[in-house]
């Protein structure tokens, strides 16, 4: 598959202190990537250097082929970039701006109307379209930034933090329309929200302290970072007479009381619970209602690593 | 390179700005009530001494000195030029300051526009609100040209030597512009800086040698007064036109190193 994103010891200072260091990833075109990490982990500059805003310490970034920093102009040219403080001109209108945007990202005249229409229709703002950015709430600006970077349909889409300071019913629509970009375009976005990474994303990048943790589809770093295997079970039994059943199982480390007659049974070593669980409760006369393996969600998988750069 | 479509879009979009926001119609209304003003005062002056040289027929002197162009548009375009010192802070300071100090440079700088293009179309619209308000004060000549002969061809060279006076200075205060986020300290800086080449000239009155010399050479002033005179020296265009390279240079290397920055 062809290569949009490719990233080579990458490395960022600032002053002294170091930002990004020595990143490796490469991202295929249609490819939809998730680059997740705490705050000050280096997502946000790492973005810009591929926007081709601020130039590497050392390293390179390469997209589409060409070089973020000497090749500067191609690769602006084929891609659309929403910045984590979306920051637009308030003495224009929304009309007015993505006009400017459109030409200043060459969109063929006679094509302009259409395209602005276009994006308009897609980020929902067709009731704003006379309205000054400056009188916009901070949703409809999110939304106006990413008009902008859809604009002339690039190839690559780099969006920090998308939804940031979006409604529910708004982070609802952008998420459909990063979904329905699949395919055509290839999608760089950094998010806080875990859930959203997951939903949205082929693969994900964890970024810690300016390094690459992990990187793999959201399903794979649940598997292999979770810790040891999970199983959730309910029971019809008296309860403490059920948790200890439950302790005593070999491999179980943790039991954790959920609900009425629910358990959560975590084991550290990976191994399969459920047939010993299954026979401990039956044996006992207790009546099993469920029994459940569950995946450690992202949000885990996350804390985790990040909880391990750190101790 | 210059790309001619994006150079476009940001004339445009600053212009948009410039007509869309009070400074264009306040440094406006200002900059042509001033010129007004002195047109009219020079006018009156003029028919005054007009009229005492009819009533002393005889004086050959007071009749070399009695044209217009001596008496009204030289002292006109003198004080335009001194206008220009307190306007073109207020034209140029919004242009990259605001861009730095609201973010909006971040998201211009990711679009497919070489340096150029935005420093040059920033340039062309700060130069073409300029150039209205200087064609205002055209109407002036328009209208006393009815009433007397004027020499058209040294009129132009006046108007020549304030375009280019004009677009010296708003490349400085481009430069200028582009050194800090504070719109105010922009201003602030262009106004020095441009006082600095009126004045700097003023050192070879006091006999400094040669580098007063090489110092008279770069005043801007000393470079205006010959347009005023209706004299095109080809000297003077070739120092107007390299002290507005050389600032809109200064300003994309400026712009330039923002990428390597922090």
């Amino acid at each position: 598959m062809e290569t949009m994103i490719e990233v080579r010891d990458l490395t960022k200072y600032y002053g002294p202190q170091l930002a990004v260091s020595r990143l490796e990833f490469q991202v295929a075109a249609g490819e939809i990537v998730g680059f997740l990490g705490p705050n000050g982990a280096g997502k946000t500059t790492t973005l810009k250097i591929l926007a081709g805003s601020l130039a590497p310490s050392a390293g390179t970034a390469r997209i589409n082929g060409y070089d973020c920093v000497s090749d500067s102009l191609p690769v602006r040219r084929s891609l659309g970039y929403l910045p984590e403080q979306v920051a637009i001109y308030p003495d224009l209108t929304v009309t007015q701006f993505l006009r400017f945007a459109a030409r200043a990202k060459g969109v063929e005249a006679k094509a302009e109307k259409g395209e602005i229409d276009r994006v308009v229709a897609a980020c929902g703002l067709e009731e704003v379209r006379g309205k000054m950015v400056g009188a916009l709430s901070k949703g409809y600006r999110q939304r106006l930034g990413l008009s902008q970077a859809l604009l002339n349909q690039p190839p690559l889409l780099i969006l920090d933090e998308p939804t940031i300071g979006l409604d529910p019913s708004q982070i609802v629509g952008i998420r459909q329309l990063i979904k329905n970009l699949e395919g055509a375009h290839t999608v760089m976005l950094s998010s806080h929200i875990l859930p959203e990474v997951s939903q949205l994303c082929h693969r994900v990048i964890i970024i810690n302290r300016g390094l690459i943790v992990a990187s793999d589809t959201p399903e794979n770093l649940s598997r292999q970072l979770g810790r040891g295997s999970r199983v959730f079970i309910t029971v019809s039994g008296p309860v403490d007479q059920v948790e200890a059943a439950l302790k005593a199982v070999d491999g179980v480390s943790r039991v954790l009381r959920q609900g009425e007659g629910e358990y959560l049974v975590e084991a550290d070593n990976g191994v399969e619970l459920r047939p010993q669980l299954a026979r401990v409760v039956v044996e006992r006369g207790w009546q099993l209602l469920e029994l459940q393996a569950q995946e450690f969600s992202l949000e885990e998988v996350f804390l985790n690593l990040v909880t391990e750069e750190k101790s | 390179m210059i790309q001619i479509k994006g150079w476009l879009a940001v004339v445009r979009k600053e212009l948009t700005v410039y007509f869309g926001t009070p400074i264009f119609y306040i440094t406006g209304f200002c900059f042509l009530i001033l010129a007004g003003y002195f047109f009219y005062t020079n006018v009156l002056y003029y028919s005054i001494i007009s009229l005492q040289a009819a009533q002393q027929a005889g004086n050959p002197q007071v009749a070399v000195q009695l044209n217009p162009q001596q008496m009204v548009y030289r002292p006109l375009f003198a004080v335009l030029a001194i206008i220009l010192l307190f306007l073109v802070p207020f034209i140029t300071m919004r242009l990259l300051a605001e861009e730095k100090r609201s973010g909006t440079a971040e998201l211009l700088f990711t679009y497919p526009l070489t340096d150029w293009a935005v420093i040059s179309g920033k340039f062309g619209a700060a130069l073409l609100v300029y150039l209205i308000l200087l064609a205002f004060t055209a109407s002036y000549s328009l209208v006393f040209g009815l009433i007397t002969r004027l020499d058209w061809g040294a009129l132009g060279a006046g108007y020549l030597g304030l375009v280019l006076l004009g677009a010296a200075c708003l490349s400085l205060g481009l430069f200028a512009s582009s050194l800090t986020e504070n719109q105010i300290v922009a201003g602030v800086v262009a106004f020095a800086l441009l006082l600095l080449f009126w004045i700097i000239g003023w050192v070879q009155e006091l006999g400094a040698g040669d580098l007063g010399r090489v110092l008279q050479y770069l005043s801007l002033l000393e470079h205006y007064e010959n347009f005023t005179k209706g004299v095109i020296d080809i000297r003077d265009l070739v120092y107007c036109l390299s002290f507005i390279y050389f600032f809109l240079f200064l300003t994309k290397r400026k712009l330039e190193s923002r990428r390597w920055r922090a």
